[in-house]
């Protein structure tokens, strides 16, 4: 047994997952603690999404050690719901406790939707949708909150939308959680620390350490962001672009 | 002129060319007797009962072969659609077998059930099971593996994830085999009846046909369309009700 704190709530170690010949996953080791809010980075085709289906137990072929709690949720990119249940059908859908309506209609509201729970999911728009799979994940009260580029497929303003929203989802209800995200400045801006995964391997650990609330033009963010940039070799952008 | 009107009235003139022709003599009668002769018939033996009994014993088999074929088919193509073996045992028998012309079988089962009662609902049995089982194997499949993921990661077991996301999500596609499987019910029954027959609508027509009551066979066949229409349309209520999900997807 690794040494365990009784904070750590998450423990990967030497996580290798491969597709045919390719190794995507070449030994990863990852904690994530109580209430911590971890962004992975990486390329697209890095592997960040097969490191979350593992933890989220949707991947029964990687090796490794995975210890994670049974209190867990998932939010993908795109919003999943079953077009067939009702919005709220959906929120609850596995939920087995007997105050399931009300705690519904609690999670609904939370995300803004108290009064659409009765539609179908068709007749959402795309930032909604994605607000009832927040709901849907809440109402589980998971310790631990997986996201994979969970505004990935939103407008630029729904986007801003949603980060201000989990950043006060998880003030109230301080999950931990696991964000995978494409998104530089969302990463910096959600997250207390920032991994980027890189050809199977995590190559650097970044804590971040900036003041909430969080905003681009926040001292420090820049130097942060372009040091992330250049660990994803993304050509240093232009500094006025920043501001 | 309304969208109804002008619908109509191809249909109306149709009739109306059809009772002229016939009653100046241009159709013989004992070929296509007006649509009035029709009616007459239809009046003549609503009354005396031959219709009702007829139409009862049709759909007693048209059911009972609907209820056998369409039994089969979900439980063999829910079984291939769900259980990998399911698959591997069921379903490359089941496509060979759909190569058969159901309807080419009569010689042979006819020798093996003779020609009762067993030969024409085993007849529609088999006209409704192909559709059926196709669009319940094919629904199951197409269900979009990430909403059962999705639900995985709620906690769903594998029975509770076939209640609510396959079964569901299989739906539209059922419905589709239903309606296929109702028309094929439907021609297997008039092939079926053709064949010797002691009672139904078929046999109706073809007694008919002996004493050249060409009226009576025109009836059965309107009569055999109206089923069809009828039964068609209860589908579509159904369809309706069972997947209002589906307009707000649609109007989206």
């Amino acid at each position: 047994m690794a040494t365990r704190t009784a904070s750590r709530l998450v423990e990967a170690a030497r996580v290798r997952r491969s597709f045919g010949g390719t190794v995507v996953l070449d030994g990863v080791d990852l904690a994530i603690d109580r209430g911590e809010v971890v962004a992975l980075l990486g390329a697209s085709g890095s592997g960040k999404s097969t490191l979350l289906r593992i933890l989220a137990g949707l991947d029964g072929e990687a090796s490794g050690n995975v210890s994670v709690p049974a209190s867990r949720a998932v939010v993908f990119q795109e919003h999943r719901l079953l077009p067939w249940k009702r919005v709220a059908a959906n929120v609850t859908l596995g939920v087995r406790t007997k105050n399931a309506a009300s705690r519904t209609a609690a999670a609904l509201a939370e995300v803004g939707l108290a009064d659409r729970g009765d539609a179908w999911p068709a007749e959402l728009s795309g930032g909604q949708s994605q607000r009832v799979a927040i709901a849907r994940a809440l109402i589980r009260q998971p310790e631990l909150l997986l996201l994979d580029e969970p505004f990935g497929a939103l407008d630029a303003l729904n986007r801003l939308k949603m980060q201000a929203l989990f950043s006060r989802l998880r003030a109230v209800h301080e999950f931990a959680a696991l964000l995978v995200t494409h998104d530089v400045d969302e990463a910096i801006l959600l997250s207390d620390r920032l991994l980027v995964l890189d050809d199977g391997h995590i190559i650097e650990s970044i804590d971040v350490d900036l003041d909430h609330p969080r905003a681009v033009d926040t001292p420090g963010f820049a130097t942060l962001r372009r040091r992330l940039l250049t660990l994803l070799r993304v050509p240093a952008a232009p500094d006025e672009a920043l501001s | 002129m309304s969208l109804r009107v002008r619908r109509l009235t191809t249909p109306i003139m149709l009739l109306a060319v059809w009772e002229g022709t016939a009653r100046a003599g241009v159709l013989a009668p004992d070929k296509l007797p007006p649509p009035s002769a029709v009616l007459e018939a239809a009046w003549r033996l609503s009354r005396d009962g031959t219709l009702g009994t007829s139409l009862l014993d049709s759909l007693q088999r048209a059911v009972l072969g609907l209820l056998i074929g369409g039994t089969l088919a979900l439980v063999l193509g829910s079984v291939a659609g769900l259980l990998r073996a399911g698959d591997d045992l069921v379903d490359p028998t089941v496509q060979a077998a759909r190569m058969l012309p159901h309807l080419g079988l009569v010689p042979l089962l006819i020798i093996w059930l003779g020609i009762g009662e067993s030969l024409k609902v085993t007849l529609v049995a088999l006209g409704a099971f192909f559709p059926i089982y196709l669009n319940t194997y094919a629904g199951i499949r197409d269900i979009d593996e990430r909403l059962v993921e999705a639900a995985r990661t709620c906690g769903l077991t594998w029975s509770e994830r076939v209640r609510h996301v396959v079964l569901p999500g299989a739906m539209p596609s059922l419905f589709l085999g239903l309606r296929l499987a109702f028309a094929a019910g439907w021609l297997s029954l008039v092939v079926g009846e053709q064949v010797n027959g002691q009672s139904g609508l078929g046999f109706m027509m073809m007694e008919a046909r002996e004493f050249s009551q060409t009226e009576v066979v025109v009836l059965g066949l309107l009569v055999y369309a109206l089923l069809g229409l009828l039964s068609d349309l209860a589908l579509r209520m159904g369809e309706r009700r069972l997947l209002t999900w589906r307009r707000g997807l649609q109007a989206a």
